[in-house]
């Protein structure tokens, strides 16, 4: 371990200290792991940026959008597979880039990937892919580093913003040197975790070129069967390089326990067992397993902490070496100091803690909700009324699938819903009204392919695009459909329904999300039609990118017939009065939230909301 | 007696200087828990301590439960607050902090809620005649005796008494400096530069306000103005559901299917010879819905006596 940065655990050293490059007077700055992220990025000259939003890793290409125009192109682009062939492009191009995305992101961009790691890079090419362990906001809790493995791609995993910050900076090195795109893995706990970071200064390689080089560059399979040793090769100089790189901390401590983490992780096990040996590596993938090997000989039991799948566990295993890991943290969900401890008491290390007795409370569910106003209310109202089938997609109005709109049947991922729709009528097996529904930013970014093929293969379904004019889930950003650009400049502007009837799509209707009759006229209309009909569903969300306040609208008490028609909505403004009229409670509206959206007024039988008299 | 010249007891500062202090900030989406938050890392920062803070986006914001974790120390490794070891709990919202109580130390940790009460949609789900919503049944003095050391304000109403209710986050760091070994001024200069510039004179108010609150031996307000009807509605004994009779003159109905397709609880369907049936009778609360809106009055909704008493 000649090479290896030791320090005694005891000792207060900033993680990334040691590689972080020397300049006269370091600012620093409290940043989340992606504004670190980014930082890093702008700070390795990267000319190129694009990314798809995705909770966790959306706020990495708004901070790179934050740093001067002249230094860098960052967009966002229509999914992540466009956003990673952006990157590619200007990697093939001679200048650094990077592409960000939330881990199933990774999925959509997987094509790409697969080819990339043969053909290399030219600018040096970091992807950033963030996890959520736990699933936070997400459909799933894949892990990446196995992702990383299956291509064969460098895992660089930093532990707290300021390690992300460095990391990503000399990702872009390490791209260049080994020839080989990078992924950065984050997770949500690092991505949004705020800490103090020492900044450096931005240096910008010198300006490359594209070379000319079909063999690396055109991946047919001539030149691809020359290229997968490459990967073999490259595989073992990272290897190498991972057992000295600076990153790798060896804190020699407790001889009789030591630990295998990399990662988030790394400060847990500090936080429960400050006094073990640790031996923290930068990547995940691949592993510096003569390292790894020293390391177990030091001490004399070996646990390997890790989030999600045993990724490291099952290679080191796999090496011959005696560890163990899985046998006591669990493979699901977010580790956290609590988990560790857990773990290491079940494993006989640490002591049991006395149980505490939990009070016992009984606070309320509270799931989100779609906001007061919500465009998509309306929508789904409709839909329930109709007593469709729904294939459901990935955005705010998943939310419908909850009480009291559940009208969302199923959601798979990105796109899927009209694809989904298709195989449940070819399926022949469904009597109700089959309708896809998905999002403006949605449809653009995986719902046109599978809206052509329900034309092409005469499928009889229904798509509701519900076109709000932004992505709103991630936080509204904007997308090829608001006519604006990642910086805010104007730009063309997708027409919804001119791309629609492009499509082939016969039956076309743009509705006004908030008038109840029209839009439950057109659905019906549009289930009624044989063959694919598209509703687009049309209103500005309520949050971005202007927060929309009108006069709010109020319950004239004595009408009411507490009927709870308008409960149906889930509004959040709308709530239970003192008043009863025969047991039930008469309804009531929270001026504060009520935005003035009218579906209310529009619903109720008895004509008893009205806009308040002040 | 201004809480300025008051020196506060600080239970929080120093106590163990190797281990961090631990606060959970919890509230609803779009309350501000981010901004309470920042204000007090940056604060922690500018005292020269290591701060992590660490929160999560997404799904939350769209008025679901909120919460963000600010350690700070001499060194803070994990950015998130094991259960059960949270120095103080603060909530913005009351039935969040009831939501987050068990993140609090069992021994001296502090517990600073808003006992303003957002009733969430689903809490009024049940529909059944006489039904309560459901929300939080503990009373503020029932959780502040439970855990020793708790402050629950009316910081909405005493924000609305200032000119704004926008400002009780900054009632409850108010209360949050008295136990925490930080200048009162060191606050307001944080605080300054997190609101807008013409509210600083408001936001000066409302600190000092939650503070003398916090300082002055009260735990529980005088008369907690919470949202009454909760209050009242969770009060209410659950009555047992009463009985009630859905019938259906066949010959009336003309299978318009209006009161299928609106009934809440979807109770309702139409039968092979076109006409309305009660498919689900278990789930019919007797809203009166279909009876309304039926345009050929084919629906009666027919009570028990004993219900009609009880309206």
């Amino acid at each position: 371990m000649d090479h290896v940065l030791e320090t005694r655990a005891s000792a207060r050293t900033p993680i990334a200290e040691s590689s972080s490059a020397p300049t006269a007077q370091r600012a620093s700055r409290p940043l989340t792991g992606n504004e670190a992220i980014a930082r890093g990025a702008w700070e390795a000259g990267i000319r190129v940026a694009a990314a798809y939003p995705g909770t966790p890793s959306t706020e990495i290409m708004e901070s790179l959008a934050d740093y001067p125009a002249e230094d860098l192109h960052a967009q966002w682009s229509t999914n992540e597979k466009v956003a990673l062939d952006v990157a590619i492009g200007a990697s093939f191009a001679g200048v650094r880039a990077l592409a960000s995305m939330k881990h199933v992101g990774l999925n959509v961009a997987a094509d790409a990937l697969m080819s990339l790691t043969y053909i290399g890079v030219n600018g040096g090419l970091v992807i950033v892919v963030c996890d959520d362990p736990g699933i936070h906001s997400s459909q799933n809790e894949q892990d990446t580093r196995l992702f990383s493995r299956f291509a064969m791609v460098p895992c660089l995993e930093p532990a707290d913003a300021q390690e992300a910050l460095v990391m990503t900076r000399e990702a872009f090195d390490l791209s260049e040197r080994f020839d080989t795109p990078v992924i950065i893995r984050s997770t949500t706990r690092l991505s949004h975790t705020r800490s103090l970071v020492t900044l450096g200064e931005r240096t910008v390689p010198p300006s490359g070129h594209f070379r000319e080089d079909p063999r690396k560059n055109v991946m047919v399979p001539a030149h691809a069967r020359n290229r997968h040793p490459k990967l073999i090769e490259r595989e073992a100089a990272l290897r190498a390089h991972f057992a000295t790189s600076g990153h790798v901390r060896w804190e020699a401590g407790r001889r009789d326990i030591g630990i295998i983490t990399a990662g988030t992780p790394y400060a847990y096990v500090k936080e429960v067992l400050p006094d073990a040996s640790i031996l923290k590596l930068p990547a995940a993938y691949p592993l510096p397993l003569d390292l790894i090997g020293r390391f177990c000989a030091s001490v004399e039991r070996v646990l390997v902490v890790e989030e999600l799948e045993p990724a490291m566990e099952t290679e080191i295993r796999a090496a011959g070496l005696k560890v163990e890991g899985k046998a006591f943290f669990p493979r699901v969900g977010e580790l956290a100091p609590e988990v560790v401890r857990a773990g290491l008491e079940s494993a006989g290390i640490l002591e049991p803690q006395p149980k505490v007795e939990p009070w016992q409370l009984t606070p309320p569910a509270r799931p989100p909700v779609l906001c007061s106003g919500c465009p998509h209310t309306m929508s789904y109202m409709a839909l329930r009324a109709l007593d469709a089938r729904v294939a459901g997609d990935i955005g705010c109005y998943t939310l419908a699938a909850l009480e009291p709109l559940r009208s969302i049947d199923t959601c798979v991922s990105m796109g899927s819903s009209i694809a989904n729709a298709v195989g449940i009528a070819k399926a022949g097996t469904e009597a109700k009204p089959i309708i896809a529904t998905i999002g403006d930013s949605t449809f653009l970014h995986a719902g046109i392919p599978p809206l052509i093929d329900a034309v092409y293969n005469d499928a009889n379904i229904t798509v509701i695009i519900l076109d709000n004019h932004i992505t709103a889930m991630t936080g509204g950003q904007d997308h090829p459909g608001t006519g604006r650009n990642l910086r805010g400049s104007e730009t063309a502007r997708v027409d919804f329904e001119q791309m629609v009837r492009a499509c082939g799509v016969k039956w076309v209707r743009k509705v006004d999300s908030y008038n109840v009759a029209e839009m439950y006229q057109a659905c019906r209309e549009a289930a009624a039609f044989k063959g694919v009909a598209v509703v687009i569903s049309d209103r500005p969300c309520v949050l971005d990118p202007v927060k929309i306040k009108g006069p709010p609208l109020e319950v004239q008490a004595k009408n009411c017939i507490a009927c709870q028609s308008c409960m149906n909505l889930g509004c959040p403004a709308l709530g239970w009065s003192e008043d009863m009229f025969e047991g039930h409670h008469k309804v009531r509206i929270n001026a504060a939230l009520c935005i003035g959206c009218t579906l209310c007024a529009q619903i109720c039988p008895s004509d008893c909301i009205h806009p308040s008299v002040q | 007696m201004n809480a300025l010249d008051k020196e506060s007891a600080s239970p929080h500062g120093n106590r163990d200087a190797a281990r961090p202090t631990n606060v959970l900030i919890v509230g609803v989406g779009g309350q501000g828990v981010l901004m309470v938050s920042k204000v007090l890392a940056a604060l922690c920062q500018s005292e020269g301590f290591e701060v992590k803070q660490s929160e999560v986006h997404g799904m939350a914001k769209r008025g679901g439960s909120v919460f963000s974790h600010v350690r700070f120390g001499e060194q803070v490794w994990s950015p998130t607050i094991p259960r059960g070891e949270a120095d103080i709990v603060v909530a913005l919202e009351w039935a969040e902090g009831v939501r987050w109580l068990d993140h609090l130390r069992r021994d001296g940790g502090t517990f600073i809620a808003d006992t303003q009460r957002i009733v969430p949609p689903i809490s009024f789900r049940n529909r059944t005649r006489n039904a309560a919503s459901a929300y939080a049944p503990e009373t503020p003095a029932e959780v502040v005796a439970l855990v020793g050391n708790g402050f629950a304000l009316d910081a909405t109403s005493m924000a609305t008494g200032l000119g704004d209710r926008r400002v009780a986050n900054t009632v409850l760091l108010g209360a949050l400096s008295t136990v925490l070994p930080f200048a009162a001024e060191h606050w307001l200069a944080v605080i300054e530069q997190f609101v807008p510039a013409k509210t600083k004179d408001l936001n000066r108010r409302a600190f000092l306000a939650g503070r003398d609150w916090a300082v002055s031996a009260e735990r529980v307000p005088a008369a907690v103005a919470t949202d009454a009807v909760a209050q009242k509605v969770t009060a209410r004994a659950i009555e047992t559901a009463p009985a009630h009779l859905l019938t259906i003159n066949e010959a009336w109905c003309k299978g318009c299917d209006i009161c299928v397709k609106m009934c809440p609880e979807r109770c309702l369907s139409l039968n092979a010879r076109m006409v309305a049936e009660l498919a689900r009778p278990d789930a019919c609360t007797a809203c009166h819905l279909c009876e309304w809106l039926c345009p050929d009055y084919a629906i009666r909704i027919e009570s028990t006596p004993a219900v009609k008493g009880a309206s």
